[in-house]
């Protein structure tokens, strides 16, 4: 009943997949009661608003085999949505409300006219194309500092309610107090959980076969009857849909945003190690591999300190276990994981089951 | 009787999903045209590409004087003596006529490298090609191409030419003059695997022939034999000579 | 395309040659565009400036071009080959100072060419393992080929911070490079001659082998039908690698001219070029040597003429341009048809 009606019926399909699922759900869920303090509250909002901006751009590569570089810009967009809207309006939910739809529009408008001029022609193109209008999208940001505050970007409070001022109640909660960030926290939670099952369905429902069936064979699908070009200005539009709405989070949690927030290369970078980590074409692989990027990010670099400091004394070996260099070994780990691992963890475990069954 | 230069047995190719050659066995004689008739979609050119590596054949074997060659890559099999005229003609457009043989002519790294008799017996064979010599190739009609892809084929001695359809939406004239190249190149001891549809042309030129259909050789044996035998022709193509003069 | 032709007189009649010119119209066309905007000795000093700008997008771009042409491969990464030739370049520059900062423009050749050279040379090996570990699994499939060159770039970023730390170093241009030249009221940077000097060069010398010898043949027709030259006998992988590896040497010696250009090294400064050279490349159109010549200066222009006149849409600009150029020739303006 659960994997019909919540799941669309898309398990994970393996135990160890599914409590590993679990695991991060409910890690999440108990952040702050489990790991006190700002920052793993942070590193456990950043993992829930990229499960999001992953999971729409596995949407769009894993499911339908369109690589697009426009991804991080209606991440922006979103971003920048709320922002403005917050920077220029009083902190009410009105104001947010015109600030999202503000985006969304934007964003349905760009992401359809990108995918109509270039869905036409070949992946390379497309990809291209893309990486241009993004790199466009980004100057134009830093740029235009009168609408977008420039470099230094837009610093806004927040409705009253998930604001760190506010509080619920005058004691804590099993050692926790209830204000404005723990609200905030958990409203951020359910709306991923909301936007992440709804994608599950697109995906599981006929709309989402026939993507499938585009990605594994243009021609055919075309040769049967469906209009590739149709279906995937969809995709493009609910993947921008998808990406502006976790900008919008994202601005919202934190009360700020700039170019480098949302726009910059390195965040597409991220999203493609995460999705290519976890697993494309899953859905669940955004999840994982959110999770592991991030806290990888956050944590591995503590890890890699030790190593540099007992390396000191070599010269080449302590830069290369520098922390700051922790997106080398992830860099390393992406190539090797597009040759050994092309489904990511999620597919390496669903096939061990499969392997166990047969 | 010649020996066998090319020995196709069993041969089976997929294209993706799809199954083209079903088991296909054929023999080419040295010294001899064999044609290859059948209809649309039979194989026909499938069969061609396979021997020339372009697609691997996914069982059964190709024989090139004896030595197995199916599984060998393109550059390889035509190292060994093989010319392919593809029945786009595979002509450079933005090279000039020259280049085209220059870069036909494998041993050869300048103009003056390419053997000047040879050169010569191809201007006798297609006299447009002296006088197109500088000009792009993409500039020539679609019969002065034709003329240009065989003339590639044999600019340097070959074991064996594989051509396909060189006849198709050529005007008659130009057919005439093709069927005299032809000739020309058996005379020289020029071994020919022709795939056409059009028997009339085919029969002029063919000494064997092979009929495909469904990606099968379904008869096989000389050309005279077939010429003669109006309700076999009708048989396996559909048609009968009588009535296609 | 086998149109039935006409019978004999049609046989004899000479097809008339036709060198496509038109395009090549674009160059003054978008220099006399900006010339009522701009004072004449500032337009000058722009157009040297854009023109110099060009030809080093031209030696960027052009083993990219070549790639796509050849072989469907589009290297996302081929930005670590030009970081890589202008680190290594700040590194042999560095070990003779005293000549680099010298007035006399022999003294600064004498650095300069080997740390030219010193740098194609090992972003030509550089080249060599990239295409063996990186591109050569991914023959064939596109999605994982921007990835996995992405990822490439990537690596290759990092590892030149590990090897030179994370810093922008400075390249200082030579002693001898340093000011200007004045045409009347127009100053143009020495460099900017030497640039030009170089581009042109490189250009007469691709130029060269592509018309006149039989390597050069090879690559267009390989361009345009890659099966029929393997047809023909010649084995279109080892044409590739070369071909590969000489597109990366250039990159690395485009990457030490952008950096002397910009006087200063960053491990991304090859990422950041890279978008810019798509437009080039696209506008230009794929596989073509001259496209990309006419692309790269149009870009070049553009980027200075607007970079002068509204530099907040400069981007923009080079993307309209694209645009325009391709709602008049989808494929580019010198497009190599593919078979």
């Amino acid at each position: 009943m659960i994997s019909k009606f919540l799941l669309s019926g898309d398990t994970p399909r393996s135990k160890v997949l599914a409590a590993l699922l679990v695991l991060i759900v409910l890690g999440l869920a108990l952040t702050p009661f489990i790991f006190p303090g700002a920052k793993s509250l942070n590193v456990a909002a950043k993992i829930c608003i990229f499960v999001v901006l992953v999971a729409s751009f596995d949407l769009m590569l894993g499911y339908t085999g369109i690589f697009s570089f426009a991804h991080t810009m209606f991440f922006g967009i979103g971003a920048y949505g709320v922002a403005i809207a917050l920077t220029h309006l009083p902190p009410k939910w009105g104001s947010v409300g015109i600030g999202v739809a503000g985006a969304l529009a934007v964003s349905i408008l760009l992401s359809l006219v990108v995918g109509l001029f270039s869905l036409r022609v070949k992946a390379m193109f497309f990809a291209m194309i893309t990486l241009a209008v993004a790199t466009a999208f980004q100057t134009l940001a830093s740029q235009m500092s009168d609408i977008t505050g420039g470099e230094d970007g837009l610093t806004f409070k927040v409705p009253e309610l998930i604001s760190p001022a506010f509080q619920l109640r005058e004691q804590p909660f099993l050692g926790v107090t209830l204000d404005g960030r723990i609200i905030g926290f958990y409203l951020l939670l359910v709306a991923v959980v909301v936007l992440f099952l709804v994608m599950l369905r697109i995906v599981n429902s006929p709309f989402g076969r026939v993507l499938q069936a585009i990605r594994e064979n243009a021609f055919r699908a075309e040769a049967l009857g469906y209009r590739t070009v149709v279906y995937r200005t969809w995709t493009n539009v609910l993947s921008a849909v998808f990406a502006t709405l976790a900008g919008c989070l994202l601005a919202l949690w934190l009360r700020y945003n700039g170019p480098d927030t949302t726009l910059s290369f390195a965040i597409m970078m991220d999203i493609l190690l995460m999705v290519v980590i976890g697993g494309m074409g899953t859905l669940y692989g955004s999840v994982v591999g959110a999770t592991i990027f991030i806290l990888a990010e956050n944590y591995l670099q503590d890890l890699m300190k030790v190593g540099s400091t007992a390396f000191a004394k070599i010269p080449v070996l302590k830069d290369l276990v520098h922390p700051d260099r922790w997106l080398l070994w992830l860099g390393i780990l992406f190539i090797v994981g597009i040759y050994k691992f092309p489904l990511g963890i999620v597919g390496k475990l669903r096939m061990r089951l499969k392997k166990a069954a047969a | 009787m010649s020996e066998t230069l090319l020995k196709l047995e069993g041969v089976h190719t997929h294209i993706g999903a799809y199954h083209i050659l079903h088991g296909v066995d054929l023999k080419v004689a040295h010294g001899e045209l064999t044609v290859l008739l059948g209809r649309n979609g039979a194989g026909k050119t499938t069969t061609l590409r396979t021997i020339m590596g372009l697609w691997k054949a996914s069982a059964g074997t190709i024989q090139l004087e004896g030595r197995e060659i199916q599984a060998m890559a393109t550059p390889d099999v035509s190292r060994l003596g093989m010319a392919y005229v593809p029945e786009n003609m595979g002509i450079f457009p933005d090279l000039t006529v020259r280049e085209n043989m220059l870069l036909a002519a494998r041993a050869a790294k300048r103009e003056d490298q390419i053997d000047p008799k040879r050169l010569e017996w191809i201007f006798g064979l297609f006299p447009a090609m002296k006088k197109f010599w500088q000009h792009p190739a993409g500039l020539l009609s679609g019969g002065q191409k034709q003329m240009l892809a065989v003339a590639r084929a044999v600019v340097e001695p070959r074991k064996l030419l594989l051509v396909d359809e060189p006849s198709k939406g050529l005007a008659p004239a130009i057919i005439l003059n093709m069927i005299e190249a032809f000739r020309e190149l058996k005379a020289a001891d020029t071994t020919i695997l022709l795939v056409e549809q059009n028997f009339n042309f085919a029969r002029q030129l063919g000494d064997q022939v092979a009929v495909m259909d469904d990606g099968r050789v379904v008869h096989a044996g000389p050309m005279a034999e077939l010429a003669e035998d109006e309700a076999l022709q009708t048989r396996l193509l559909g048609l009968s000579l009588a009535s296609h003069q | 395309m086998t149109a039935p032709s006409t019978p004999a007189p049609g046989m004899d009649a000479l097809p008339k040659v036709r060198k496509d010119f038109v395009p090549l119209f674009l160059i003054p066309a978008i220099a006399l565009l900006a010339l009522p905007f701009i004072s004449p000795s500032t337009w000058l000093t722009l157009t040297f400036a854009g023109l110099a700008m060009g030809m080093i997008l031209f030696i960027l771009s052009s083993g990219l071009t070549l790639i796509f042409g050849l072989m469907d491969v589009l290297n996302f990464g081929h930005g670590v080959f030009i970081s890589v030739g202008a680190f290594i370049a700040t590194t042999i520059i560095g070990t003779a100072a005293g000549w680099s900062d010298s007035e006399s423009l022999l003294r600064n050749l004498g650095i300069v060419l080997p740390a030219m050279l010193g740098a194609m040379a090992l972003t030509a090996l550089l080249g060599l393992i990239f295409e063996r570990v990186i591109i050569r699994p991914v023959y064939g499939q596109p999605l994982k080929q921007i990835m996995i060159t992405m990822g490439g770039m990537i690596v290759g970023q990092e590892l030149i911070k590990v090897l030179w730390g994370p810093q922008a170093i400075p390249l200082l241009l030579p002693g001898g490079m340093r000011g200007s030249i004045l045409l009347g009221e127009a100053a143009i940077e020495k460099y900017r001659v030497v640039a030009v000097v170089i581009g042109l060069a490189v250009f007469a010398a691709m130029m060269w082998v592509m018309t006149r010898t039989k390597l050069g043949l090879l690559i267009r027709a390989g361009v345009h039908d890659r099966e029929m030259v393997e047809s023909m006998g010649y084995r279109i992988r080892r044409l590739f690698i070369g071909v590969f590896v000489a597109g990366s040497a250039l990159a690395g010696l485009g990457g030490v001219m952008w950096g002397l250009y910009q006087q200063s090294v960053v491990a991304e400064m090859g990422g950041a070029v890279n978008v810019l050279l798509f437009i080039v490349i696209i506008i230009g159109g794929l596989g073509s040597v001259g496209g990309c010549f006419l692309g790269s200066m149009l870009v070049g222009l553009v980027a200075n003429y607007v970079g002068f006149l509204a530099p907040k849409v400069a981007l923009f600009s080079n993307i309209g341009l694209m645009v325009i150029v391709l709602l008049w020739r989808p494929q580019g303006l010198y497009a190599v048809g593919k078979q």
